[in-house]
């Protein structure tokens, strides 16, 4: 009784409802979806469970479009909702609802419970929300773990497969490691800077308040490079991206789509933030310290992706050197750097979202082959409804005109030119020029080579593989075509042909994202 | 009438045959692209001699906030090219449109965007706008050759494809950087129309190393000698319509982005690097010259003597020279002529030889196929630039270019004029008589394929007579082009005074 008298009195900082909105939709629509899946009817199930989390994202992404151009600082300043959160919360929306389509008829959600999948999704991107929104090292941590914790379940979520079961404990592993190192640079930072908001570390850190000025000060130093650490974890940069392809293969392939898209939206734009605000008086420190990291994530994920043979594994390392591409856009700290760097993200969004939905689609063909780079043979002439998408994404991530991952790409190197980076981006080039082995194989297989003939499952073996082999539908013939998956996959490879030829909408978008950080040039 | 439509137009035909029944495709194709064909001459009637500025302009802005305009023009240089394309797009699209192909929609769907991706390349004025087209251009080909290809046509198009782009990224780093810096230095908005960088000229460290990064996707694309790894195997297992196109004009929008953009972009670095690309070039008139002599496959000896052609026009643009960059732009014509029938012929004697490419299984075919015999002797004596021809002409103006500016190189280049005789002869000869080869049906061509080549022909004797014709239209616009390198020249000459 005298606890909740005492609640009662502490006062709260003010909230502004209002600008809290977009982030407040997921966490709602997440709990009442959980309730709803409570329900025992297999409609509302397997239907309405779904359905409501569309009609959330969409909700989210209409609420992000209503405060568009109302930047806002609440609750005291712990988040900040300006265009480049609001920008960036469309694009976790849209992630989310590639997500929750992919999964309508997966097997995940159905073994993990429907609601607690889609509910779990939901407060996976209110975490993701809150993260790229913060302020101060306290929400900064509240939100990377918020962000995490539901991925880590999500991506175990396929209880009955070993393999997702093993890609679950080993992001939890590795995540949980990220976040005490994260953990252990922020206290760092406070304690030489003695503050946790953003604004107040970067006045400390350029106006010489710590010992020996920025450059001298061991544990601000210590504590740059060990959030560094951490933020690399998360955005799977290397030399920290090891788990990554792992877990990409592990996880149900719409979580792992939506882990390529959206996590790393997330974390790259958390770079921005924190390096552009926060730490942008120290500049001379870490910038080198980022461009080199940068320069190995290219070649390192590139030159991974070369020999790989599962498709979710190659796109993991191809999403390892995608962040480094990113990340040379917060490395030269300009304006034109930032809008560089979120004009990218939504490009991969768009070039992501159309191949995940393709593997999904023949992942559910031919369940025995998996994600394997095989099982694209000959699609072209069996499926060209799949076979464009997939094909449009791998150029559009290759960077080839008339996709918008060449202007992306365009984008990058000019804002790299720009800041004096000539060399970084001639990296960046070289890096591009390798991935067009792993690329162009793709492709190649689609619409060069023969279609597999189909494994004949021992005749008289077992008589439940003859009856399925001889089933209609599963034999000679493809399944029909999942609407909801091709939906995915035909709406993203529009997006990269579309945005490719008319580029210029997507660019006043990335400008309004980066008008949002003042103080640079 | 625009010249976006004349671009696009090919796109737009190839995407309505996709739609349409398949035993009609082709010849809607083929139909289209005389269309396309007829809007190109209607550009080339209304062409304005003695205007060395661009004309039928079309200017929009694409990207704003980069600077890229959505620029076209015509002039001296790209008139001729662009109706080029579309006779050799045409004669190809005939050529293929009477043999079935596997997959037809999407086979024309490639050569339609091959064709737009060409012309735009052609037609570009703005840096970003050409380096776009460039790339794009390759795509259609990277499928044609996959899917339609022969022999080991998946291993052949990787090669392709990655020698290419690698080529094509450095450009674009160097574009990037061409605007980036140029407006950094000038204090000016960031632009990529080729007018206005002109206006203003980098320091000479960037244009040094930006113009290696152009020469490398240019030579890559023609290709000179350190950057032909592609080639054999490419042009080997492209189908023939592919290799005629790709042979006749992809491989000359390299040649013309060095007088297009290089030379008033970067006059100092090529001042500069102008003995490195003669020699390069001299290198490569040498060695394609000496496998055409020697290689067995009827196919590659065009594509060698194709690479011997490409390496004169090197030289003609590097010469520096205003008779040297005619000559250059004369060539670029005359070959495109002469390589395309070239290549029908290599298939309509291949037809007649069993199927074999090798010039031991083809000889005596001239036996009875006195039409065929007589077109190919006449693309022949064209091909080893006999006096009289418009070649003859070309190589004439180049060779005096080079040996104006750089004598000795001059000097060696002249035996590659001889060498073209000996290995055009060798195969026409050994094709056409010789000993029989073993499984040789000596028969004449029928209607269908002898319709594009005896409008090479007419066109090449056309060309022969009056090469004024081409010569007229590039005058003014030559002069302006070469006029920054020279400046830059003199000054180099004023100051070693």
């Amino acid at each position: 009784m005298t606890l909740l008298l005492a609640a009662a009195h502490i006062k709260g900082p003010h909230i502004d409802w209002a600008a809290f909105s977009p982030l407040i939709a997921p966490l709602a629509g997440g709990l009442v979806i959980l309730l709803v899946g409570l329900l025992r009817s297999p409609v509302v199930r397997r239907q309405v469970v779904p359905a409501l989390t569309i009609v959330t994202l969409l909700a989210m992404i209409g609420l992000a479009i209503w405060r568009f151009h109302h930047p806002a600082s609440i609750i005291s300043g712990a988040l900040r909702i300006d265009d480049l959160a609001l920008e960036v919360d469309m694009l976790f929306a849209a992630a989310g609802i590639a997500a929750v389509l992919l999964s309508w008829r997966a097997f995940a959600p159905r073994e993990a419970g429907q609601g607690e999948y889609h509910a779990l999704l939901l407060f996976s991107i209110f975490g993701m929300a809150a993260f790229v929104s913060a302020q101060n090292l306290i929400s900064l941590f509240l939100g990377i773990e918020l962000l995490s914790i539901p991925l880590y379940i999500l991506c175990a979520s396929e209880t009955r497969r070993e393999g997702s079961l093993e890609s679950g404990l080993k992001y939890l592993i590795i995540g949980s490691v990220g976040s005490a190192t994260l953990l252990y640079g922020l206290a760092l930072v406070y304690g030489s800077t003695g503050s946790t908001d953003f604004s107040a570390i970067g006045v400390a850190a350029s106006a010489g308040k710590l010992a020996g000025g920025a450059l001298g000060d061991p544990m601000f130093l210590t504590g740059l490079g060990l959030i560094t650490v951490g933020f690399a974890f998360k955005a799977s940069i290397a030399p920290f991206h090891q788990w990554t392809p792992d877990v990409y293969e592990g996880a149900p392939t719409p979580i792992t789509a939506f882990m390529a898209t959206a996590t790393k939206a997330a974390a790259l734009v958390v770079f921005l933030r924190f390096f552009d605000v926060a730490a942008l008086g120290a500049q001379d420190t870490w910038a080198p310290l980022l461009a080199a990291i940068a320069a190995i994530t290219m070649i390192v994920g590139n030159v991974g992706a070369l020999g790989q043979t599962s498709l979710k594994r190659m796109l993991g390392y191809s999403g390892v050197a995608q962040a480094g591409y990113m990340l040379t856009g917060v490395v030269v700290g300009t304006q034109l750097g930032i809008q560089a760097t979120v004009l990218y993200l939504l490009a991969y969004l768009a070039m992501n979202l159309a191949p995940f939905a393709v593997i999904v689609a023949v992942e559910r063909e031919r369940p025995e082959l998996r994600d394997d780079i095989t099982s694209l043979s000959g699609l072209g002439a069996r499926n060209p409804w799949l076979a464009w998408p997939m094909t449009i994404g791998m150029l559009g991530l290759a960077g080839i005109p008339g996709t918008v991952g060449f202007i992306a790409k365009f984008q990058l190197i000019n804002a790299l030119v720009n800041g004096d980076y000539t060399w970084l981006a001639i990296v960046l080039v070289i890096g591009s020029m390798i991935s067009l082995g792993y690329y162009l194989r793709v492709v190649a297989t689609i619409w060069m080579r023969p279609a597999l003939a189909r494994q004949p499952v021992m005749a008289g073996g077992s008589q439940e593989a003859d009856a399925q082999d001889a089933a209609p539908g599963v034999g000679a013939k493809a399944p029909t075509l999942q609407f909801e998956v091709a939906f995915v996959a035909l709406a993203s490879a529009a997006t990269v042909i579309v945005f490719g030829i008319f580029p210029s909408p997507l660019f006043n978008f990335a400008a309004h994202a980066a008008h949002a950080i003042t103080g640079l040039f | 009438m625009t010249l976006s439509i004349l671009i696009w137009l090919p796109l737009v035909i190839a995407v309505v045959a996709a739609l349409i029944p398949r035993p009609l495709v082709g010849r809607t194709a083929a139909i289209g692209s005389v269309i396309t064909l007829g809007i190109a001459i209607s550009f080339l009637v209304r062409f304005k001699l003695r205007h060395p500025g661009l004309q039928f302009k079309t200017d929009q802005v694409w990207i704003s906030s980069l600077g890229i305009h959505y620029k076209l023009g015509l002039d001296g240089l790209n008139v001729a090219l662009v109706v080029l394309t579309c006779v050799l797009f045409t004669a190809s699209l005939a050529w293929a449109a009477f043999r079935e192909w596997d997959r037809p929609r999407l086979f024309y769907f490639h050569f339609g965007l091959a064709q737009s991706a060409v012309l735009g390349a052609f037609c570009a004025q703005d840096l970003a706008l050409f380096v776009a087209f460039f790339d794009l251009m390759l795509i259609p080909f990277y499928f044609v050759v996959g899917m339609w290809g022969s022999g080991d046509r998946v291993r052949a198009t990787t090669k392709l494809v990655v020698y290419t782009l690698v080529g094509s990224f450095f450009m674009l780093a160097g574009a990037i950087a061409t605007g980036a810096l140029a407006s950094s230095r000038h204090g000016a908005p960031i632009t990529f129309v080729l007018s206005s960088l002109q206006h203003m000229p980098l320091s000479h460290a960037s244009q040094e190393w930006i113009f290696l990064c152009f020469a490398v996707a240019f030579l890559v694309k023609m290709p000179l000698v350190p950057f032909h790894g592609w080639l054999a195997d490419g042009y080997k297992s492209m189908p023939i319509p592919a290799v005629a196109v790709f042979s006749g004009v992809v491989s000359k929008v390299a040649a013309y982005g060095f007088l297009r953009i290089v030379l008033p972009l970067f006059p100092y670095a090529a001042v500069h690097f102008q003995m490195l690309m003669l020699i390069v070039a001299l290198v490569s008139i040498l060695w394609a010259t000496a496998v055409a002599f020697t290689t067995p496959d009827a196919r590659l000896v065009v594509a060698y003597s194709s690479v011997a052609q490409l390496s004169f026009i090197t030289l003609g643009i590097f010469s520096l020279r205003q008779v040297g960059a005619q000559g250059a732009l004369l060539q670029m014509v005359n070959h495109a002529l002469v390589t395309a029938p070239l290549f029908f012929i290599v298939a309509a004697l291949a037809m007649r030889a069993g199927g074999s490419e090798l010039l031991r299984d083809m000889g005596g075919i001239a036996f009875r196929a006195p039409v065929l015999a007589t077109l190919f002797l006449i693309v022949t004596l064209a091909t080893l630039a006999m006096p009289g021809s418009a070649n003859f002409i070309g190589e004439f103006n180049i060779l005096l270019g080079v040996f104006e500016s750089k004598i000795v190189i001059a000097i060696i280049a002249f035996t590659g004029v001889v060498g073209a005789a000996y290995y055009a002869l060798r195969l026409f000869i050994g094709s056409m008589h010789n000993r029989v080869g073993p499984a040789v049906v000596s028969r004449d061509l029928r209607l269908a394929d002898a319709a594009p080549l005896v409008a090479f022909v007419l066109l090449i004797l056309a060309l022969a007579f009056y090469p004024q014709f081409g010569l007229r239209r590039s005058q003014p616009t030559v002069r302006t082009t070469l006029s920054a390198t020279q400046a830059v020249s003199s000054r180099i000459t004023l100051a070693s005074r």
